[in-house]
Order: structure tokens, then C-alpha cells, then sequence
């Protein structure tokens, strides 16, 4: 596939909350190699970073890399330059979604049902945003899962109905103010 | 008594029941008040994060500002929330975009925040404002000779709001031992369970939690004092089958959140500690020390180093 470089990729970034110090990053790399879940990246962290300076948008957020970021910090954590990694991997997921990049995961589908779990509750609604998911997804790969529900049904840890808390119509009203809607 | 703002998180009352349950049990020993926010919404967690920025900040200042009403300490028990409500925290006071779009947001909702909320985790509550001599002074049930790893697991120590170290933790080892039990060296004690891909991503999930429990037995273990974090005591305890059946291995390794172990070490029974809500029982195992026949006390092997 043809590169079609957009150089303006980076301030896009670096303006987001927290991703600010990006332009500070060194290539050293601790990054990748303290991630958790390294091996799963088409372009691990470092290699994103360089990517989002190098203006190729379309590649990082047409990748599914990012999506297996587990806020485990262990990159923000040691990074020499304190750039937030994580934050950046968060930022970018952010954008993908609004812009309707369609990376090959379903982390996507995930965290949208997570999302509106939360719009229509005001908590999340384990059950509920599960049953989604699945739907939404592979109703078979539910069946996997099955044991582990019926294990957390019957300790009491999995109520099936949604407790929508008055809190919700509060956040409703927020979300609609926030006209930007987006990362910025 | 000391009163805190109590900020419980949406697991709390699905997945992470039975630590709710057990903190309730040891916060009047310890002289503890948790005052539940009212009418509290969701943090957000990462997930937000990688769906709306501004709204995921704006749905964490909700709770700082309810909290910030009642003038007292924030403390949550869930890491995941611990660390997003830090994060707005500090973003609010250095990104002043950021700040002046939620602000618009609490305005319409007749909300205002204005950044004085100290936001804090309950394992560090239990640890610096209870301490270990009262911890130690209080116990009525000692757990001698239990062998634990302590499970700090990532959010409680990273990325920099925890007080403990952020790659080798041991508060958790240290409480462990004040109530008489023996942690062991368990490297992979701040190494991250999964839990926020388990559904999406869930042999990928499954593969940390595996790495765990294999080190945590590696290391003599006979059961987990884990961080409160439901996400984390949801992934070791309820996906342990999943992990044995996947990988046909077969630990049998109890997940005790700190504040169950507290509860058994404080003499509770076993319906207060809550243990009944755990997946992998610990009844066998613990089953000497509710029954007061404590094993005549098992030598510690010497190749077993308490982690320092």
C-alpha cells in the first residue's frame, strides 16, 4: 500500500490532553520493551511514536496495535522523557473511532459497548455490556465464557439487571455540552 | 474514627461483591467511615479514554467534584478508578483547555470542582492511616504458616500516583506478615492480570493470568493476597478454571483480597469475610485456622525468602 504521508498527524496528537511531551521522545525504546503485551503489536509503542512523527496516520490507526494497550503503565511509568505512552495509545484509539478507522480488532466493538453502557446507566452494567459485545461480535465465542458467567451467577457477582442510576440523565446532560465531542 | 469519601466503582457491585462486602466488614474494627458518595456515576476507566478524551474526563470530574463537597479524602478500592481520577485530577490543573471544557460541563449540571480532592487508594488508607502495629495489635486469628503471594497488580503503583514502589511493591507483603502469614517472593507481583481485554482480547488475558498464578505456584504459594481492585481479583480467582482448563494445568490457588484476609485474621466468620463469593474456595485451606487448629507450625523452608 501507497504511504500518504499527513504531517499535520502530529500536532493532532500532541494537542490531546496528556500527549503533550511527544515531540520529546528519544526512539529508546523502554517503551516496547516494558510492554505487557508487546509481542501482540504490528508496530510496538516506539515504532507508533515514530510513526505519528513520521505523518503515517493512516497505517497507525489502520493497525490493530494500539488496541492492546491494558493500561498497565509500565511505559509511562519508566519512560526517560515522561511521555505517557499509554495516554498516546488511548488518544489514538480515540481518534480511530471518531474518524471510523476499521482496525482488525474487536477491542473496538468493546469499548463502544463499554461507552454506551455507561450513557445509559450511569455505571457500567457488566452483564449487559457483555451480552453487546458478544452480539455484536461472535455469539459463539459467548459459549466459551459460559462456564465463567454461571460460575459468577451463582457467587452472586453477576446481577443481570441494569441498575440505571439517576446520575445517568447528570452525564447525558454533559456529554451534550461538550460540543467539541472529541478528543479536542 | 476517621471518615473518608467512599467511591465504591461500577465493579464493586457486580464482580467485585464480595471485597465490597468484606471492606465493610473491617472498617469499624479498624476505625474506618466510609461515606458513600451519593448517586455516584462511572469513572470512565481507559476504555473511555479511547472513545472521548474530554468526556471521559468530564464523567471522572463528576465524582471529584461530589466528593470535593464533602471535604474529605476521596478513597476507592478500585485501581482502575484510583488511577483515572488522578489523572484528572492533575490534567484538570495542567491543561487548561481541558479544564475550561469540563468545567462547561459540571456548570449545566449545577456542579463545580475546583481541584482540592486528595484522591486515594484504600490499601494505602490500610497501610499509612491504620498502620501495622494496629493492624498486627488487632489480630485475633494470626495466619501462621500461610504461605502468600501478594498481588499488587499495575494501577495501584502506576503510573506514579501510588506511594509504593512502582516495580516492586511490598505493602501488601509487609500487612501479609503483620497478620502472621508468610508472603513469598513473587516477581511478577506488580505485572499487569489482562482484566481490561479479558472480553475482547481473551486468550491474550488469559496468558498473563496464566503467568501468574504459574509464578505465584512457582514460588511455593498456597494462596493470593491480592490488591482490592475487583478487576484484578476478578481475573485471578473467577478465570482460574478458564486458565486450568486452556492451559490443563490445575492450581488451586484461593485469591484472598486484602481486606478477606484482614477479615479472617481479625476472627470474622466465614459468611463476614466473605470468602463464599470467591470461585476457587478457600475453605480447605483455611479451614484449620477458623477452626482454631492452627498446623503445628509448618517450618518455613529456607529456600522460601520472604520477599524483603
Amino acid at each position: 500500500m501507497e504511504t500518504k504521508l499527513k504531517p499535520d498527524f502530529l500536532s493532532e496528537v500532541a494537542s490531546i490532553p496528556a500527549c503533550d511531551k511527544i515531540n520529546e521522545c528519544i526512539q529508546c525504546g523502554v517503551c516496547s520493551g516494558s510492554c505487557t503485551t508487546a509481542e501482540h503489536w504490528e508496530y510496538p509503542p516506539r515504532k507508533i511514536i515514530a510513526m505519528i512523527r513520521a505523518g503515517m496516520k493512516d497505517e497507525v490507526l489502520n493497525s490493530s496495535s494500539i488496541w492492546y494497550c491494558v493500561s498497565c503503565y509500565l511505559c509511562t511509568a519508566r519512560c526517560p522523557r515522561e511521555i505517557k505512552p499509554a495516554n498516546i495509545m488511548h488518544a489514538l484509539e480515540a481518534i480511530a473511532l471518531k474518524e471510523n478507522y476499521k482496525p482488525p480488532t474487536k477491542t473496538t466493538t468493546m469499548y463502544r459497548s463499554f461507552a454506551r453502557s455507561i450513557e445509559q446507566n450511569g455505571r457500567i452494567y457488566e452483564f449487559g455490556f457483555m451480552l453487546e459485545y458478544f452480539l455484536k461480535t461472535n455469539p459463539f465465542a459467548a459459549l466459551k465464557m459460559l462456564p465463567m458467567a454461571f460460575n459468577l451467577l451463582i457467587h452472586k457477582r453477576m446481577p443481570l439487571l441494569p441498575k440505571a442510576v439517576e446520575g445517568r440523565h447528570e452525564l447525558n446532560r454533559m456529554f451534550s455540552n461538550i460540543a467539541t465531542g472529541g478528543y479536542r | 474514627m476517621r471518615y473518608y469519601a467512599y467511591y465504591p466503582g461500577c465493579s464493586m457491585e457486580a464482580t467485585g461483591a464480595p471485597v465490597e462486602k468484606a471492606i465493610h466488614t473491617i472498617t469499624k474494627p479498624l476505625d474506618i467511615e466510609l461515606v458513600e458518595l451519593k448517586d455516584w456515576t462511572c469513572c470512565g476507566s481507559s476504555p473511555f479514554s479511547g472513545v472521548d478524551k474530554v468526556k471521559a474526563m468530564a464523567i471522572t470530574a463528576r465524582v471529584l467534584a461530589q466528593a470535593e463537597k464533602s471535604g474529605l479524602d476521596l478513597v476507592t478500592p478500585c485501581s482502575s478508578c484510583y488511577t483515572i481520577l488522578h489523572e484528572a485530577n492533575d490534567l484538570m490543573k495542567e491543561d487548561h483547555k481541558l479544564a475550561w471544557q469540563v468545567h462547561e460541563a459540571l456548570t449545566t449540571v449545577g456542579l463545580n470542582y475546583n481541584g482540592t480532592v486528595r484522591v486515594r487508594h484504600i490499601v494505602e488508607v490500610i497501610y499509612n492511616d491504620v498502620g501495622l502495629e494496629a493492624l498486627a495489635a488487632k489480630v485475633k486469628r494470626p495466619l501462621t504458616g500461610l504461605k502468600v503471594a501478594c498481588y499488587h497488580g499495575c494501577q495501584q503503583v502506576r503510573p506514579e500516583y501510588g506511594y509504593d514502589d512502582r516495580e516492586y511493591p511490598d505493602w501488601l507483603d509487609q500487612m501479609a506478615k503483620a497478620l502472621g502469614a508468610e508472603p513469598v517472593n513473587f516477581p511478577l507481583k506488580a505485572k499487569c492480570c489482562g482484566s481490561s481485554l479479558v472480553i475482547s482480547e481473551t486468550d491474550m488475558a488469559l496468558d498473563l493470568i496464566h503467568r501468574l498464578l504459574q509464578n505465584a505456584a512457582d514460588n511455593g504459594a498456597q494462596a493470593f493476597v491480592s490488591t482490592t481492585c475487583p478487576l484484578c481479583h476478578t481475573a485471578l480467582d473467577a478465570y482460574q478454571p478458564a486458565v486450568n482448563s486452556k492451559y490443563k494445568t490445575h492450581f488451586n490457588l484461593p485469591v484472598l483480597a486484602l481486606p478477606q484476609f484482614i477479615a479472617v485474621a481479625l476472627g470474622f466468620n466465614f459468611k463476614q469475610t466473605a470468602l463464599d463469593g470467591n470461585i476457587v474456595s478457600p475453605r480447605k485451606l483455611l479451614n484449620p485456622y477458623f477452626n482454631g487448629k492452627i498446623p503445628a507450625a509448618a517450618p518455613a523452608e529456607p529456600a522460601q525468602k520472604a520477599a524483603a
